[in-house]
């Protein structure tokens, strides 16, 4: 069985959320992409191939080379990840300040 | 517009902060974690036990929509009035770890306060399994699926 990257392990690499940045001004080829690093140009292609087996990096064949860009949807679902999360919680601060509010409206009388 | 509640869950990190502002005073939004009959109303459970000092403890029982009992229990290290305390959590019944729950109460205003809650898990893995159990149907509803969860897995 092949295991499913976690894509939260992926982006707690600096190297990797550079490359992010990276890619998320423009589409790059692994070559443009390594000179942006003293590492070899094979750790770096190691790392892109990390970053699209989370799918949060597509290639695209042009021509001879493979450019690299980033996913948006892939993107936006990891912002949407804690979003559950934090609704939960900003519904349970709701109800607690409602209920407080309550309770100082009944002991100021 | 900023939100009230905030979720800050760093990469790579086995804790996360969840930061709100309330418009209350500060002694009102620290009597809501005190007050048992309070906690009750707003956390929609049963206050088993509810010792705010340090080396005290608590004990909550919610009861989900189907009737079932879950219990949350946890060990109340230090407390100081108005201004921090910190506990353990856990949910009893559950292959969750403990946690540990940092709280810290700040004064904004007459009637503006903030609660920081710093929350660290046993591992990385364990914050984003917490992270990803069904929050949308609530907390009690996760209990249940985080049998499941696990089971599958």
């Amino acid at each position: 069985m092949e295991l499913r990257r976690d894509v939260f392990q992926a982006l707690a690499d600096p190297t990797r959320r550079t490359i992010i940045t990276l890619l998320a001004l423009k589409a790059m080829t692994p070559g443009a992409i390594a000179e942006n690093f003293n590492s070899s140009r094979q750790t770096i292609s190691k790392h892109i191939q990390i970053l699209t087996e989370c799918q949060l990096v597509d290639q695209q064949q042009n021509g001879r080379e493979i450019y690299y860009h980033l996913n948006p949807v892939k993107m936006k679902e990891i912002a949407d990840f804690i979003e559950p999360f934090r609704k939960f919680w900003d519904e349970r601060f709701n109800k607690l300040e409602s209920v407080m509010k309550d309770y100082q409206a009944k002991n100021k009388k | 517009m900023e939100l009230k509640t905030q979720v800050h869950a760093e990469d790579g990190k086995q804790e996360l902060t969840i930061t709100r502002q309330f418009d209350l005073p500060l002694e009102l939004l620290f009597k809501a974690y005190m007050e048992p009959e309070i906690v009750e109303q707003w956390m929609g459970t049963k206050v088993l036990k509810l010792e705010n000092k340090s080396h005290g403890s608590y004990r909550f029982e919610t009861t989900d929509p189907m009737g079932n009992k879950h219990l949350f229990h946890g060990t109340i290290h230090e407390f100081e009035l108005n201004t921090k305390f910190t506990r353990t959590f856990e949910m009893e019944n559950t292959p969750f770890p403990v946690q540990l729950e940092f709280f810290e109460f700040e004064r904004l205003g007459e009637n503006s306060s903030k609660l920081i809650m710093h929350v660290i898990y046993k591992s990385l893995e364990v914050r984003n399994q917490i992270l990803q159990l069904p929050f949308k149907q609530g907390i009690n509803m996760a209990h249940n699926r985080i049998q499941e969860y696990f089971t599958k897995s």
